[in-house]
C-alpha cells in the first residue's frame, strides 16, 4: 500500500513538474473556464430568470468543460515521443500509474475550480462565502468521481484515432451521476437549505466515487499496451 | 473455423431469421386485428406490443456486452469480443426502436413527444454509452486493443449505469408502472398479455438470429481474410 503510494505519487509528481514547467495547458484551461461563464452572461435573460436558480448549473457544467480538457491532457503527453513505453518498462505498477494519473488530474482540474469558483461568484454575484466549506466538500466529492472515470477512459480516447473528440463521447453519459448529484447539493446549498435534503445525494457521490475508482484501479492495466 | 463452416452457419443463421420476421408479421396481425383495444389509450396501446419487446431486448442485449466484457478479460477469447460487438451493434437499433415508438405514444398519451422521465432519460444514456462503444470500437484499428477497450468500456458501463438510473429516478418520474412483471401479478387482461408474451418471444427470436447473423459476418470475413493471406504467401 505504501509502495503504491509512493510510486504514484512520483507519476504525479512528474505530471505536475512536466506541467509547471510549461503552463500552457494550466492556462488555457483557465482562460477556458472564464470564457464559458462570461458566455453564459448571455445566454440568460436576468429580468426573467433570476441568477441564484441558474447558478448551480452554470458552475457545473463549466466545471464539466474545464475537467474535459484537462483529462485530454493526462495520456496525450505520453503519446509524444512513445514516452508511455517508458513508464510501462519502468517498475511502477499499472495500478500506480493509474493512481499517479488521477493524482495529477485531481490537481489540475481542482486548481482550475478553485480559480474559477470565486470568478463565478464576482460574475453571477453568488454568495459563495457563506457556504464556502460544504461547496468545496461537494466540489472534492464530484470532482474525484469524474477524474476517477476520465483519466480511465482517456487513456482508451488517446489510443483511438480522433482522440479529442473520443473522450467527450465515451465519458459525458457516465457524468450524469455527479453533476445530476452536485447540482442538486450546490442548488440547496445556494437555497439555504438544511442538511437533511442533500443526504442521499451526497450518499450517491460517494457510492459513485467508490465504485468508479476501485474500478477503475481493477481494470486500468487492460487499457495499456501487452 | 473454416471458411465452408462459417458459411454454413451463415445460412443457417438466415434462415432462423426467416421465421422470426414470419412470426413477427403474425405477432404484428394479432396484435392489431384480435387483440381488443385499451379501453383509454384507444389505438395508441397498440404501440406497446413494439415498444416494450423492443426494450427488454436493447435491456438483454446491455446484459450480455457486460458478461461478455468481464468474460472476455478473464478468457481472452476472440469469439466472445466479436459476440459482445454483434450484440452490441443490434441492441442499438433495438433500443433506437424503442426511443422512437415511445415519443409516438408519448404525444397521444402524454401530450408531448419527450419528457425528461427517469424511463427515457436512463433508456437515452443507456444509447449513448452503446454508441459510444461502436464508435470506440470503429476507431481502433488492432484487434486485440479493440476487444481489450471494449471490455473495459462494458464493465464501466454495467457498473456505472445502475449509478445513473438512480440519479435520473431522484431527478423524478413519469413513465406508467409496469404492467406484467409485479408482485400482485399482471393488472393486463387476458388477451393482451398473449399478444405481449408472443411478442416478447418473437422480439427475442429475432434478436437472437440478427446477433448470430451478424456474428456468422464476422466469422466469414475473417475466413476470407485468411484465406486470402494464404493465397498471397503462397503466390510470392
Amino acid at each position: 500500500m505504501a509502495d503504491l503510494l509512493r510510486e504514484a505519487w512520483i507519476i504525479a509528481a512528474k505530471d505536475l513538474r512536466l506541467e509547471f514547467r510549461s503552463r500552457t495547458a494550466f492556462l488555457s484551461s483557465l482562460a477556458f473556464t472564464a470564457l464559458v461563464l462570461a458566455i453564459f452572461n448571455f445566454a440568460r435573460d436576468p429580468t426573467a430568470v433570476s441568477t441564484i436558480d441558474l447558478a448551480p448549473g452554470i458552475l457545473w457544467i463549466t466545471f464539466c468543460f474545464a475537467g474535459l480538457l484537462g483529462l485530454n491532457r493526462a495520456f496525450a503527453l505520453e503519446r509524444e515521443n512513445r514516452a508511455l513505453e517508458g513508464l510501462l518498462i519502468s517498475p511502477v505498477s499499472r495500478q500506480a500509474l493509474y493512481l499517479g494519473k488521477m493524482i495529477a488530474n485531481l490537481v489540475f482540474v481542482g486548481l482550475v475550480e478553485a480559480i474559477a469558483l470565486p470568478l463565478f461568484a464576482l460574475f453571477f454575484n453568488v454568495p459563495v462565502l457563506p457556504v464556502l466549506g460544504p461547496l468545496a466538500g461537494v466540489i472534492a466529492l464530484a470532482t474525484i468521481g469524474f477524474v476517477g472515470v476520465g483519466t480511465l477512459l482517456s487513456a482508451i480516447a488517446v489510443s483511438t484515432r480522433f482522440a479529442e473528440m473520443m473522450l467527450p463521447l465515451l465519458m459525458l453519459p457516465f457524468l450524469v451521476p455527479p453533476i445530476t448529484a452536485a447540482v442538486q447539493v450546490t442548488a440547496r446549498l445556494f437555497g439555504g437549505r438544511p442538511f437533511s435534503e442533500m443526504v442521499s445525494w451526497l450518499k450517491l457521490l460517494v457510492g459513485y466515487d467508490i465504485v468508479a475508482v476501485v474500478t477503475a484501479l481493477l481494470i486500468f492495466e487492460f487499457t495499456l499496451d501487452e | 473455423m473454416s471458411l465452408a463452416a462459417a458459411e454454413r452457419a451463415l445460412r443457417r443463421s438466415a434462415a432462423l431469421m426467416l421465421v422470426a420476421l414470419a412470426l413477427l408479421a403474425g405477432v404484428f396481425v394479432r396484435a392489431l386485428a384480435f387483440t381488443p383495444p385499451d379501453a383509454i389509450q384507444g389505438p395508441a396501446q397498440k404501440i406497446f406490443y413494439v415498444h416494450a419487446p423492443s426494450a427488454w431486448v436493447a435491456l438483454l442485449s446491455f446484459v450480455i456486452v457486460g458478461v461478455c466484457s468481464v468474460l472476455y478479460l478473464a478468457l481472452r477469447e476472440q469469439r466472445i469480443d466479436r459476440l459482445a460487438a454483434s450484440c452490441a451493434e443490434v441492441g442499438v437499433v433495438f433500443i433506437t426502436g424503442a426511443l422512437v415508438t415511445g415519443p409516438i405514444w408519448g404525444k397521444t398519451i402524454w401530450g408531448a413527444w419527450w419528457t425528461w422521465d427517469a424511463r427515457l432519460t436512463s433508456t437515452l444514456f443507456i444509447w449513448f454509452i452503446f454508441f459510444g462503444y461502436l464508435v470506440m470500437r470503429s476507431a481502433v484499428h488492432e484487434p486485440g486493443q479493440r476487444a481489450r477497450f471494449s471490455a473495459v468500456l462494458g464493465i464501466l458501463g454495467a457498473l456505472l449505469v445502475p449509478f445513473i438510473h438512480v440519479s435520473v429516478v431522484w431527478f423524478r418520474t413519469l413513465h406508467p408502472q409496469p404492467v406484467v412483471l409485479k408482485p400482485e401479478g399482471p393488472t393486463l387482461p387476458g388477451s393482451m398479455l398473449a399478444t405481449l408474451l408472443a411478442s416478447f418471444f418473437v422480439f427475442t427470436l429475432l434478436f437472437v438470429a440478427l446477433v448470430w447473423q451478424r456474428y456468422a459476418q464476422a466469422e466469414v470475413a475473417d475466413a476470407r481474410a485468411a484465406r486470402q493471406a494464404e493465397a498471397d504467401d503462397r503466390a510470392r
